[in-house]
């Protein structure tokens, strides 16, 4: 098996055994309704954790995912409930938004050459003030246009639903799979994460794909926002604060390289199902206190840290036998 | 003022990295149909210019011209659409993904807009073979070793040249065979009618490809002319401007078995790496290896130095036993390594010249005796002037360094520390013949000054010029040991041939 699919593996293999676990211990578990539950309640994550998917992959970060989708379902709430707009139209205004904000982002990262990690932090402070100066408050939104939506889903067999949000957040999945691993703007994502001097020099257009990249992230996020608020029926300004990390979380377990260079879409979703799965079965236990969800968590990237090393570690070239002498 | 008789020209070409003027008026003109060396001395701005040519840098003044017409060429994709290809002396590719990846990156085979892996796949391997590679396309690069990689690297190069081909170094890393396959390749896209520029350290590889050669000096043309009147002491007098006596294998001296014995290595190795050996190297010697790629030398190196510990055998330095377990062990022994791949294991790019001569040295001294930044410019300083070191400032980042340089600053931070034993890994790999004789003299010095060396290379005549004593690898075994007389290159290529099927790739 190649070495970067070992972790991805990994995680799968500990998905499967958390999962029989859990449903040992709890058999409702094993049911289309939970399942259903899990894909609607990690929707907005995965969306966003798809961005953040392709940003890890090039080398970068983004910091800013948890306070786009804070800002754009304030500013769909405030667009539709207070400014009348339909919310297809807001949704439209929403993405914008992001894709110039994820831009200038990208436009700031490679032009001037500053760290994605400060860049984006800057980018968190700014949304997530910005959603706080158009409104403190939670802004309800009430449009016949979201019970539509909240109407539209997949009965699945044994009384599950798949909602439209879990949709959007599969096709966004699947999207990703093949933006990632089948277009040439792909492989230039890996190639600037494998070594972004070795890319120019092969003719990477650098700047393009680093400003497409954190649009890309950006609008992901604005979409995340966009189902958060479908989820939610509201807009509020302090909303997905931390959003961000347990996407990165997400994608780290699922098996891409923090570093840069390795990974894939799909590890991401068993990734944010792993996460759901902890969640869930906190709340099926009942007797523990949330917070055990990021004691869980933490260990879980820990480990997946340490495989990684450890995978990466042992099969380095360094060790391939003859060697050039 | 379309002038067809270049497919590729620089006029006055300028330019300026902070004060230092790397190129300075530069002109130069490629024609279809030849094999263009492009010649001179570490940091001379080979590297510069062909950055220029490929959009990779921009020019400070002058022109770049595509057949005769004035082209401005953004970045190496742009000089790509014209038919440009290029091996960048530092390219790496991209290790993280597969060699079809790396092949075809930016011009992937698409079907229905998405591309197409199978088919990528395909055609690598079909590519590949024309090369003498037989290896599976999807596995990634990063895992092959680096022979395999700058052949890809040329593969791809070849690939995307419809008009001109630039190979800068692509032989460094290469064995004989590889560059004989590489030099088919060369004649045949030559007889196609493509222009290639072709820079190398090796003279002998010049006169057997190249038609014209290009010298250049510290940033200025010395001369363009065709290579059949000129010989190489021509070629040297133009690229230094001086002559120099390739000296060395005039003060071979005896071995001298009065000094005493500072290493003995017996049943020494470790598994499915080196054969058990035995060898004992006295003060004041230099021991040279010789071998073929995958013989085990640089394995051999490695072992001796704790970078991957023997698993056999006993050492004794000055008598008394002792064992490696990591490098750490062996600078408190005195020992140095200076590496063959300067890119992966040596240089540290973002650190400057200083530092990265100084670091050995304090690791050998621990953390709280730290040297200050007067002490270390100093010593950096000293290094810097005895090897040459052409860089602006002490307080550069080496990566900005020409590749030759680099490697004299690697050697530099091993010669600071002042080892009682130092082991050279292809101490003179790109580097050009007026720093090559230099580093010969230094090795002779050293030796003079009692330390003990093994030398790796693949010139042999460089490694009969200083060694006291050979020893030649084939198969990961130590198969001969030649003192006196029969320290010349007929008897080592005797020793290392000496069995039938010996190792190609
Ligand atoms: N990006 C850079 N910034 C500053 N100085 C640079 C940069 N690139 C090259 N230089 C300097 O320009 C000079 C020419 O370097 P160049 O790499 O062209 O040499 P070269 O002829 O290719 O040498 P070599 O044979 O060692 O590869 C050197 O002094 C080098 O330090
Ligand atoms: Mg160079």
């Amino acid at each position: 098996m190649k070495r970067s699919l070992r972790p991805l593996a990994a995680t799968a293999v500990i998905f499967v055994i958390a999962y029989a676990v859990a449903v040992l211990q709890f058999p409702n578990m094993l049911s289309t309704r939970v399942l259903g539950n899990f894909l609607t309640d990690n929707a907005f994550l995965g969306i966003a954790a798809v961005g953040m998917t392709f940003v890890i992959i090039s080398g970068g970060i983004d910091l800013s995912v948890g306070a786009v989708i804070g800002f754009t379902g304030v500013l769909i709430a405030v667009l539709t409930s207070w400014l009348g707009f339909h919310p297809l139209a807001a949704f439209a205004i929403a993405l914008g938004v992001a894709a110039l904000f994820g831009a200038a982002m990208g436009f700031t990262i490679h032009y001037l050459q500053v760290p994605s990690f400060i860049v984006t932090l800057a980018g968190m402070f700014l949304a997530r003030g910005g959603a706080s100066i158009i409104t403190q408050d939670s802004v309800p939104i009430k449009h016949e246009f979201y019970a539509t939506l909240g109407d539209l889903m997949i009965r699945l067999p044994g009384g599950g639903r798949l909602s439209f949000i879990g949709m959007v957040m599969i096709a966004v999945f699947l999207g990703g799979a093949l933006l990632a691993h089948r277009t040439k703007f792909g492989s230039y994502v890996y190639a600037l994460g494998g070594n972004s001097v070795s890319a120019s020099l092969m003719g990477v257009p650098v700047a393009r794909t680093t400003v497409q990249i954190y649009m890309l992230s950006s609008v992901l996020a604005a979409l995340a926002g966009i189902v958060f608020s479908l989820y939610t029926s509201a807009g509020y300004p302090l909303a997905a604060v931390g959003v961000e990390l347990d996407a990165i979380s997400a994608v780290v377990i699922g098996g891409t390289l923090l570093t840069g260079g390795y990974g894939f879409v799909l590890g991401t979703f068993v990734g944010v199902m792993l996460l759901g799965l902890v969640q869930t079965y906190i709340i099926f236990d009942g007797t523990l206190s949330s917070w055990w969800t990021k004691i869980v968590i933490g260990v879980l990237l820990f480990l997946f840290i340490v495989l990684q090393r450890v995978i990466f570690a042992a099969s380095a070239p360094a060790e391939k036998s003859p060697e050039k002498v | 003022m379309a002038d067809s008789q270049y497919v590729l020209e620089a006029r006055g070409v300028i330019k300026i990295f902070g004060s230092h003027m790397a190129l300075d008026a530069v002109d130069f003109g490629l024609r279809a149909g030849e094999v263009h060396a492009l010649l001179g001395e570490n940091g001379a701005g080979k590297s510069t210019l062909i950055k220029i040519l490929t959009g990779a840098y921009q020019p400070d003044g002058g022109q770049v011209l595509v057949d005769g017409q004035a082209v401005t060429l953004d970045n190496p994709l742009h000089a790509q659409t014209h038919g440009i290809g290029t091996v960048y002396q530092e390219v790496n590719l991209l290790p993280n993904r597969s060699v079809a990846e790396n092949l075809y990156l930016g011009h992937q085979p698409t079907r229905f807009g998405l591309v197409d892996h199978r088919r990528m796949e395909r055609d690598a391997r079909v590519l590949l073979t024309r090369y003498g590679l037989d290896l599976d396309p999807g596995s990634e690069l990063g895992t092959h070793s680096v022979a395999v990689q700058q052949i890809v690297a040329i593969a791809r190069a070849v690939q995307l040249s419809g008009k001109v081909l630039i190979l800068d170094e692509p032989t460094a890393s290469l064995d004989r065979n590889e560059v004989e396959r590489l030099f088919e390749v060369i004649g045949d896209l030559k007889r196609a009618g493509l222009a290639i520029i072709f820079i190398t350290h090796f003279l002998d590889q010049v006169f057997a490809i190249a038609d014209r050669v290009t010298v250049l000096r510290n940033g200025r043309l010395v001369d363009t002319q065709q290579l059949d009147a000129l010989n190489r002491t021509d070629v040297v007098r133009l690229m230094l401007g001086k002559d120099i006596a390739f000296s060395g294998a005039t003060d071979l001296e005896p071995e001298n078995p009065t000094t005493e014995v500072l290493l003995e290595f017996t049943g020494y190795g470790r598994r499915r790496s080196v054969h058990p050996f035995n060898l004992t190297i006295h003060k004041g010697e230099v021991i040279g290896v010789a071998g073929l790629l995958g013989s085990g030398r640089t394995e051999m190196a490695r072992i001796m130095f704790g970078a991957d510990p023997a698993d056999q055998g006993t050492m004794r330095v000055n008598g008394k036993a002792a064992t490696l377990r990591s490098t750490t062990d062996a600078i408190a022994l005195g020992f140095g390594f200076c590496p063959e791949d300067r890119k992966a294991e040596g240089i540290l790019g973002d650190l400057s010249v200083r530092e990265n001569i100084v670091i050995a040295l304090q690791g050998k001294l621990g953390w709280f005796k730290a040297l200050n930044r007067d002490e270390q410019l100093e010593i950096a300083g000293k290094f810097g002037e005895s090897m040459d070191i052409r860089a602006a400032s002490l307080d550069m980042p080496v990566k900005l360094l020409s590749g030759g340089n680099q490697q004299k600053v690697i050697l530099s931070r091993w010669l600071a520390t002042d080892p009682a034993f130092l082991i050279l890994d292809e101490p003179t790999r790109g580097i050009d013949v007026g720093a090559h004789a230099e580093i010969v003299r230094t090795i002779n010095r050293l030796r003079d000054d009692g330390m003990a060396m093994v030398v790796i290379s693949s010139e042999l005549d460089e490694v009969v010029a200083y060694s006291s004593r050979i020893v030649v690898m084939r198969d990961r075994e130590m198969v001969a040991e030649l003192r006196g007389k029969n320290i010349n290159p007929g008897v080592i290529v005797q020793a290392i041939a000496n069995n039938p099927d010996e190792a190609t790739l």
